[in-house]
């Protein structure tokens, strides 16, 4: 039995080091134990499992990219997987076109599930400003943002690449349970996971909850469209998410006042306007728009 | 009048955007801030930032300039004789709200509108303003969408054009009749002229000059237009027809459809009945059908009653009930073509069954995990272990998928 533990970033990397390794020394699946945990520099230091002409392993094109992608899911199983295809495929090569077949539809709904989450964090995550009371703008020109999320798969790794393109001109972190990743003076590094930090409060958050209610069109309500895309799950970390129960409690209600309210005077202003307009603009034949000023009403 | 503050206005200016339903971020060209002069970035595909409870999705920040506004569209809540209140906002405050949500992750970017202030060329200009801050002076690469004016001067929208991902003027109604009748102040043919231009920029700005230098890019993620729906009396295959033409002269990226939605203080102009929520999701279903099963107009809506989709089935469901003589299709050997047009095979599933047919015949369990909707497709395809034997051909095969019949309220 082989004992691998992958470290806790680079996950992918010494995953493929070590399943080639493996593959190469004819380890078989069943005589593999795999586990995430501290890092290890080199895997088989002690003991090297190929001697003498290793055998060559390839394996076709997208199992790579299909395993780049599963192996960021919380499936405990998930290195067991990827080396189980990848032992299959030494001898059954066309294997991986076979979509149906019950190990690869595995890792496609594993990597899809993974893509979501990943496509949910860049979503979802909201930064906070931190430290914006250091006034001393030239010694650190760079604001400094930061963030709690709770992915359900470990992607942020593979996620932090998108922030850092992103937010280039800033300094940022993302906390998770499982990892953090900081972006400071345009170097992307990762540290072990944090408890939820106490960010503090910032005043754009009100604004846009000011933009998320106001937005909301109260005569069309859809809640199952929307949670089907934002799961209640992400709520807690959404500062907007809040708002929405009294939202739709109020939605109704100010629909039917839409409705139920007679059309209203035009205001005064609009007459002025409308002349003005009507020189450069006048109704065409077929036109509904009736021109009718505060006296015509009361005629 | 008391002076707004900048969460006032907003509220306001917000509010009155609503009826815009683009929100769309992807297409645009790919870029990043990762050197550290500037922020943002645009990846190709958009993203959903949030979800308001109507089910919408918000990806930019879409606001007005200002919601005052000349002209008198009787659809509109901002038109000139509305009651609602008023507010404007500076370039300055746009182009510090949008920077500060884009910072803290709430959006991709821009969505900008406005009523028509003083002019269309003022009004133009200073939107073309706004979009040069963002890009110029703070070094924004998120997605900028702007409203052009179809009266302004063609060359703010050809600057508009260099700054933005993605432009949209409103087509409003589906006819020219519906656009004289409701919007006094626009011309249909003003209005078509602006998307032709637009197009034409598109595609000068393809083309390499004899150097071989580009010319500049140009709105790179294309032109948008939205249609109000059940505002005038066109019937869903009018819209369709008016959609086509849209889609082939102007090459547009997106036709938007609008449910007609009550607004505040609306016009005696207009219809105080809403057109069903679902009137608009079946045209949505239809142009998709235009655009990537290769259905044309005629087609989806010739067996329409009154040339209205049918609302309690989908429109391929329908088309697929009223052409049974083509079905059931053998999934092991139909064409490309001919799986589109299969109820439940989206163009994913028909991607996968041609790539796993080439390895073995498919049976009933392989369309299951290759997520094909078999509860639609089942009654029109045979597979390795399933024939619909006499179920394509049963004349209760609608009512196996509509809605049960509901008895009317009473009140």
């Amino acid at each position: 039995m082989v004992t691998v533990v992958l470290p806790t970033v680079g996950t992918f990397t010494a995953w493929r080091k070590a399943a080639r390794e493996l593959a190469q020394a004819n380890v078989p699946p069943q005589s593999v134990l795999w586990s995430r945990g501290e890092d290890t520099v080199d895997l088989f230091a002690d003991t090297p499992l190929v001697t003498g002409s290793a055998r060559q392993i390839s394996v076709p094109k997208g199992f790579l990219e299909l395993a780049q992608r599963a192996i960021w899911h919380a499936d405990p199983e998930r290195f067991a997987r990827l080396y189980g295809v990848l032992w299959a495929l030494q001898s059954n090569p066309v294997l991986m076109r076979d979509r149906t077949h019950p190990m690869i539809a595995r890792l496609y709904m594993m990597a899809k599930e993974v893509n979501r989450d990943q496509h949910k964090m860049k979503a979802f995550v909201r930064f906070r400003e931190i430290d914006t009371t250091t006034t001393d703008t030239a010694a650190s020109p760079r604001r400094r943002f930061a963030a709690w999320f709770e992915p359900s798969h470990f992607t942020l790794e593979p996620g932090a690449q998108f922030f850092a393109n992103r937010f280039g001109d800033m300094d940022w972190a993302i906390f998770t349970p499982d990892l953090s990743a900081h972006f400071t003076q345009g170097r992307l590094r990762f540290e072990p996971g944090a408890a939820r930090p106490e960010l503090p409060a910032d005043a754009t958050e009100d604004l846009w909850r000011t933009y998320f209610r106001s937005i909301f069109n109260p005569a069309r309500v859809k809640v199952r469209a929307m949670q089907s895309e934002m799961p209640k799950k992400y709520w807690k970390n959404l500062p907007e998410a809040d708002l929405i129960p009294d939202m739709l409690a109020k939605a109704q209600e100010r629909a039917n006042a839409m409705v139920a309210s007679a059309p209203s005077l035009p205001p005064v202003r609009a007459q002025k306007l409308r002349d003005r307009v009507r020189a450069t603009y006048p109704l065409r034949p077929g036109s509904k728009i009736q021109d009718r000023t505060q006296d015509d009403l009361f005629e | 009048m008391a002076v707004k503050n900048l969460e006032q206005k907003l509220a306001i200016l917000s509010d009155a955007a609503k009826y815009d339903a683009s929100c769309a971020s992807s297409g645009g060209q790919k870029r990043n801030s990762r050197d550290g002069t500037g922020i943002g970035s645009v990846t190709g595909s958009g993203i959903c930032h949030a979800y308001t409870p109507d089910g919408r999705c918000i990806s930019l920040l879409k606001i007005l300039m200002t919601n005052f506004c000349i002209y008198d569209c009787a659809y509109c809540v901002n038109r000139v004789s509305s009651n609602v209140e008023r507010a404007r906002f500076t370039p300055e405050e746009v182009v510090s709200l949008t920077l500060e949500f884009y910072r803290r992750n709430y959006i991709e970017g821009l969505f900008l509108s406005s009523g028509i202030i003083r002019s269309p060329d003022d009004t133009m200009g200073d939107m073309v303003r706004i979009a040069q801050m963002l890009r110029h002076d703070h070094g924004f690469r998120g997605y900028i969408h702007l409203k052009t004016i179809p009266d302004a001067d063609p060359t703010l929208v050809e600057q508009a054009g260099r700054f933005a991902d993605r432009l949209s003027i409103n087509v409003e109604l589906p006819t020219d009749a519906g656009v004289t009748a409701y919007a006094p102040e626009k011309s249909p043919q003003q209005i078509r002229r602006s998307m032709a231009d637009v197009r034409n920029l598109r595609d000068a700005g393809k083309d390499k000059s004899h150097t071989g230098r580009r010319a500049p890019r140009f709105a790179p993620a294309g032109q948008s237009t939205q249609m109000i729906v059940g505002a005038d009396g066109a019937n869903d295959a009018v819209i369709l027809q008016s959609s086509t033409r849209l889609y082939s002269n102007f090459k547009l990226r997106r036709v938007y459809y609008s449910a007609f939605s009550p607004i505040p203080d609306s016009s005696v102009a207009l219809p105080l009945i809403r057109p069903p929520l679902m009137r608009e999701h079946r045209l949505y279903q239809a142009d998709w059908l235009m655009r990537f099963y290769g259905f044309d107009a005629h087609e989806i809506t010739q067996s329409a009653r009154g040339g209205n989709l049918d609302l309690e089935i989908d429109p391929k469901l329908a088309w697929a009930l009223q052409n049974r003589h083509i079905f059931p299709v053998d999934v092991n050997r139909a064409s490309r073509e001919i799986l589109l047009r299969v109820p439940g095979f989206g163009t994913r599933s028909v991607q996968r069954i041609l790539a796993t047919r080439k390895h073995h015949a498919l049976r009933y369990g392989d369309l299951q995990k290759i997520g094909a909707n078999l509860k639609n497709a089942r009654p029109f395809i045979v597979t390795l272990d399933w024939s619909p034997r006499g179920l394509t051909d049963d004349a209760d095969l609608r009512a196996r998928f509509a809605p049960a019949p509901q008895q009317l309220s009473l009140f």
